[in-house]
């Protein structure tokens, strides 16, 4: 489907590279004005998106096709279908947030400061809506770059030794990705980089088994999935507030984005061999996790750690392969980018004031910041998965996948679902409730209206997908079925496969009699 | 308009939470509780209008307000049944609930976060609805979970107590542990049915095996166990006695810890289908019923006796259900939320007029200085104890006979037992509260005082309750409560025990008996022989001891699971610092180290043929010289050559075609 010729999703892929060379024209004071218009208004043309978007087919849309380079044949191709679109409305969403939240935070270099987050929003939107491999590579590894920079320049004291750390987990696990980007450009024909393409064409089954692999190094990384998750908490704790909200909220999406977009479709008897592995390494993330921010005395890595619990879900959602699983993945990710976003800027907030992010030095927070706590308490309370709050619906939906998949494997994840209970009421029990501590309590004075402006969006998304989740559901429903059918076709022609009968049983229109040309072995 | 009549029941309290939570502080807190209270009013006059409904036409009724969410062949409504349980459920959560929201705003008049509280009631009260009228099973939970919530923030709501903070979040989370329960009871409802939606997954229950039906009972049991607060899940309940006391009364002793009795009853269909879950069902709730009355005998903080006397109330419920007697489970929750709302709001007064105390040993003789609070106190406590012609009575004696002319002889032992131990540490508690010397704090002591009106009244409403609510139930098993509720309450395939008048009354005449005999021996310790109980706690110091320690079950779940998993923690911490992080480096390193090798063999074996032309040494000087720089971009490039090359290599080993 066309979008009637105008050409929306260059513009919001491009806008704000516009507003980084307006920031380079006006003077430093003015930056962070030009990057929070610049990125509102990205956020306002990306609305179009969703509006326009036709949620009956799973077809791209909004699509543009440019040559770029004649042969190899590479494109300048974008388009969005319900998997990329809620995540580039996320992307658009939080950067504006990110620039307020690092109004007062941020004293030097702001004009560099803002000009990284806005390169890294058309780096990230870049990697959602590219259609050919090419450009989705370059996206992907130009997003390093300014989240190298964000925690490099901006950081903590150890920024550093997180910096690097970051750069080279990440980096060992995308040139892998290339490596099979190139594989799979020469056995498809040499034709094309086409996504879509790629996507439609069969490989036999011992090339898809090693490609899996090498995807897997690197969006396993980005996730982070258990055990390569290290990088992480380093990376937050040392990241300014609104590198953490940018890494946790979008860059972790990419990789469970790369499962969906290139793992699921283009590797599919692969995915159906391996998922059990990467179930049970879902399952571990998610309990892993949970144990982990237990034994944090420092906010952020607590929530960090939290992050690796959640995309645990998301990971597990996506891998049980049928509707409720992805569908649920999805939301869960769009969900674990405002909950979490929200946690870190909350972090932020009150960093601002205290200088301090262990638990210990940030006590009795209700007494003299009964705003703050209030909207602490929200985000805290949907993390953990409270009905009528976001998270739950997405919760609500991997379990159910994963429990059509295997009961004990849901089993396993509702142990989380506890656990996470557990961290992060404590959490709250130590930050909100009790006496501030002494030297503190004068630093403690409530929100502004700017930093209420920062989260107040945030809320009422909470809210609103967790009370009226239909709008943000129906846009993924085409895409969703689309990719589980052709999961489904692949199990009926492989019969011996390692998955659950009632999979398809979930999947009443899934056909009975497959394409036999995809068991190519 | 009758539909809009139901979808109005939740919508205004949900209306004064949003116009006092967003609003609140731009007005007196006069206003703002105006505005809580009469919510509650609206809801319950509404709830009229949709039970007098149901009176003249007791079919169910679904009222759907939206589609909710819906994925795969999942389809959830936000709807509403409305069906003579429901029915019943309004009038107790929107009654009851309006007389302690009456009650609350003389009881916190002046304390900080006056309106922070309203919002908080009213916000559980949308939640209580919710789980009460739900059409499905995801409704149900997301008023299970906001309850939990709404109680864990009124259990912390004296925020700067540590104590409250604590109780608050183990409230919270040992609820989760039933909720988890709960969430897997749903899914294999799902999974069976295709739906979550009652009168459809009751209509096609026969389809399920005995073995699946006991699973999803289970799990339901699991979850029910964690709100209502039994064994093993009941040591929250004590400890949530650290919130406001209308918190008590509204949420942890009325409404909030009855919704594990309503939601078994709810599914009674697929637990008449499941003995072993009946069975679990019955023997948790009768030994829960005398557990946790052994304890109340001996706790010195009035709401802490009264809490657990919940603990083991809802434990008689829970018998009920298990041997079947779900008009009785029902009946039972109806009379204890007037009474132990009661004994709640009335021990509130108590506390109210001595500034705070709730310590029983420093109380005595208040029975003059506050004679209303003494009254309804004690109208509580007969009604409690099973004294005729309260409501206790009727509904206790029901479940007590059903258990017995069941042939569940065993339960109705624990039954009686517990009885007895109600009766003696309920008298025990208005005595030593009312009776006797005085030992007040003299300093408290000329300021006591009745409560005001505003709190009286719903005191006085309430006892009449208790009075007459009983007989709602009379005859005994044909009242008219039974015929109200009998089409949606009646076990499948039940048998008709036709029982002689002459056990009936026999059992009757015992209950009476086992009242009075508690009656009398608190009587004995506390107004003839005062000194006695004393002289018997030493004399048995042991036993004494593990009763005022609760069996030592906190100190114990503390060692076995709660430190545990705090030191499991610590020590994933630290292998994840010290093991998984170092082995990833390892792998970097292993890559830095292959790179380097790979840069070795270029020097050495591939720019050794280059040297004859001279450039080699040069250039291979150069890489490695950039090799020691720890550039992260060359390191990069290293690793991405290396790995070309590896998978070149293999892709021509393996298929003879070239990249190149």
């Amino acid at each position: 489907m066309s979008s009637g010729g105008f050409p929306w999703l260059t513009l919001v892929v491009f806008l704000p590279l516009l507003g980084v060379a307006a920031i380079l024209l006006v003077e430093e004071a003015l930056a962070k004005w030009v990057a929070l218009g610049v990125s509102s208004l990205v956020f306002l043309v990306s609305l179009p998106l969703w509006i326009l978007f036709d949620e009956s087919t799973p077809a791209m849309q909004f699509v543009e096709t440019h040559q770029w380079i004649a042969s190899p044949s590479i494109n300048y191709a974008v388009g969005v279908d319900g998997i990329s679109l809620p995540l580039v409305l996320l992307t658009t969403l939080l950067t504006p947030l990110c620039v307020l939240v690092s109004w007062t935070a941020i004293q030097t270099r702001v004009r560099e400061f803002m000009i990284s987050l806005l390169v890294m929003e058309t780096a990230t939107i870049g990697v959602f809506v590219s259609l050919d491999f090419v450009l989705f590579y370059v996206f992907w590894e130009t997003m390093l770059i300014p989240m190298y920079l964000l925690i490099g320049i901006w950081g903590g004291p150890n920024r550093v030794y997180a910096a690097i750390k970051f750069f080279l987990y990440t980096l060992a696990g995308s040139v892998l990705l290339l490596v099979a980007i190139i594989v799979l450009y020469f056995y498809a024909g040499k034709e094309s980089f086409d996504i879509l393409m790629l996507s439609n064409a069969e490989y036999p089954a011992w090339l898809q088994a090693w490609l899996f692999w090498a995807f897997f190094a690197a969006f396993a990384v980005k996730v982070p999935m258990f055990p390569f998750h290290t990088w992480l908490p380093d990376a937050h704790v040392e990241a300014p507030t609104a590198g953490s909200v940018m890494l946790a909220s979008v860059l972790l999406k990419l990789g469970a984005y790369g499962f969906l977009r290139f793992s699921l479709p283009m590797l599919p008897n692969a995915t159906q061999q391996f998922t059990s592995v990467v179930l049970f390494l879902s399952v571990v993330a998610i309990i892993y996790g949970a144990y982990m921010a237990f034994a944090q005395a420092d906010l952020k890595k607590l929530i960090a750690y939290s992050s690796v619990s959640h995309m645990g879900f998301v990971t597990l959602g996506i891998f049980v392969l049928n509707a409720q699983g992805i569908e649920g993945a999805i939301l869960q990710m769009v969900n674990h980018g405002i909950t979490t976003g929200a946690l870190f800027l909350c972090v932020g907030i009150v960093y601002e004031r205290t200088h301090s992010r262990e638990i210990a030095d940030n006590s009795g927070l209700a007494a003299s910041m009964p705003v703050y706590a209030t909207f602490l308490v929200i985000f805290a309370l949907s993390s953990v998965g409270l009905p009528g709050m976001n998270s739950f619906v997405g919760e609500f939906f991997v379990l159910l996948g994963a429990f059509l998949w295997s009961k004990a494997v849901a089993t396993a994840a509702a142990l989380g679902v506890i656990l996470a209970a557990a961290y992060i009421l404590w959490m709250l029990q130590r930050v909100i409730y009790g006496t501030p501590a002494q030297h503190m309590t004068s630093k403690l004075h409530d929100m502004n209206w700017r930093e209420i402006g920062t989260l107040a969006p945030l809320a009422f998304f909470v809210f609103w997908i967790g009370l009226y989740p239909k709008p943000l559901l129906d846009v993924m429903h085409a895409s969703v079925d689309h990719l589980v059918q052709k999961q489904a076709k692949v199990m009926v022609v492989d019969g011996g496969s390692p998955v659950s009968p009632q999979v398809i049983a979930a999947n009443p229109s899934s056909p009975k009699t497959g394409d036999t040309k995809a068991d190519a072995r | 308009m009758s539909d809009l009549l139901v979808i109005l029941i939740p919508v205004f309290p949900l209306i004064a939470v949003l116009v006092n939570g967003l609003l609140g502080h731009r007005y007196s807190t006069d206003l703002a509780g105006r505005i809580a209270v009469g919510s509650i009013g609206l809801s319950f006059l509404c709830a009229v209008a949709v039970v007098a409904g149901v009176l003249s036409d007791p079919a169910p009724r679904e009222v759907i307000a939206y589609s909710w969410i819906f994925g795969g062949d999942l389809h959830v409504n936000f709807g509403f049944l409305i069906d003579p349980l429901t029915a019943v459920m309004l009038m107790v959560v929107t009654g009851v609930g309006f007389l302690i929201h009456v009650y609350s705003v003389g009881y916190m008049h002046g304390e900080d976060g006056f309106t922070r509280f309203f919002v908080y009631m009213n916000l559980f009260m949308v939640s209580m609805l919710l789980l009460v009228m739900g059409n499905n099973f995801l409704v149900l939970f997301i008023g299970w979970e906001g309850v939990g919530l709404c109680s864990y923030l009124l259990i912390g709501y004296y925020f700067n107590k540590v104590s409250a903070a604590k109780a608050a979040t183990k409230a919270f989370v040992v609820n989760r542990i039933g909720d988890a329960g709960f969430l897997l009871a749903i899914f294999l409802v799902f999974v069976n049915f295709k739906t979550l939606d009652y009168l459809k997954v009751f209509e096609n229950a026969n389809r399920l095996s005995v073995e699946m039906a006991t699973a999803i009972t289970l799990c339901l049991l699991v979850g029910a166990i964690g709100k209502s607060a039994q064994i093993p899940l009941y040591t929250w309940l004590p400890d949530a006695m650290e919130g406001p006391t209308p918190v008590s009364a509204l949420i942890h002793a009325a409404t909030m810890v009855t919704a594990g009795v309503y939601m078994v009853v709810r599914n009674h269909v697929l637990f008449d289908m499941a003995p072993v879950s009946m069975a679990t069902v019955g023997i948790i709730g009768g030994l829960t019923a005398l557990f946790a009355a052994t304890i109340g005998l001996v706790q010195n903080d009035i709401k802490r006796v009264l809490a657990y006397s919940t603990v083991s109330q809802l434990g008689y419920m829970f018998l009920a259900c298990g041997v079947g007697a779900y008009i009785a489970a029902i009946f039972h929750l109806v009379t204890h939320a007037f009474f132990k709302a009661l004994l709640f709001l009335s021990a509130g007064a108590v506390i109210h007029s001595l500034e705070g105390e709730q310590d029983i040993r420093k109380m005595g003789g208040l029975s003059k200085k506050i004679p209303i609070t003494h009254a309804v106190f004690l109208i509580g406590t007969l009604a409690i104890a099973g004294i005729p012609p309260l409501a206790g009575f009727w509904s206790k004696d029901e479940i007590m006979a059903h258990a017995f002319v069941h042939h569940h002889y065993v339960l109705y032992a624990f039954a009686a037992v517990g009885a007895f131990l109600t009766s003696f540490y309920m008298f025990r508690l208005t005595y030593v509260t009312f009776y006797g010397q005085s030992r007040v704090d003299p300093k408290v002591e000329h300021h006591i005082h009745e409560s005001p009106r505003v709190m009286t009244v719903p005191l006085m409403i309430l006892a009449g309750l208790s009075v007459l609510g009983g007989f709602l139930g009379v005859p005994p098993e044909h009242g008219w409560f039974h015929g109200f509720l009998e089409s949606v309450a009646t076990p499948v395939g039940a048998v008709t025990h036709e029982v002689d008048m002459g056990t009936l009354i026999g059992l009757m005449a015992g209950a009476i008996g086992i009242a009075l005999g508690g009656w009398g021996l608190a009587h004995y310790l506390y107004a003839i022989k005062p000194g006695t109980a004393d002289a018997w706690s030493e004399r048995f110091a042991g036993a004494y001891r593990t009763l005022l320690n609760k069996y030592y079950v906190d100190e114990l779940y503390d060692a076995v699971i709660v430190e545990p998993c705090k030191r499991l923690g610590r020590l994933w911490d630290w292998i994840d610092q010290h093991v998984i992080d170092r082995f990833i480096r390892g792998i970097d390193r292993g890559a830095d180290v292959s790179a380097a090798g790979v840069t070795w063999t270029e020097k050495h074996v591939i720019y050794a043929g280059l040297n004859v032309i001279g450039y080699a040494n040069h250039l291979a000087a150069w890489s490695w010289r950039k090799l020691q720089t720890g550039l992260v971009n060359h390191y990069a490039a290293v690793i991405v050559i290396g790995l070309f090359l590896i998978t070149h290599f293999i892709l021509v080993w393996l298929t003879g075609t070239s990249l190149l």
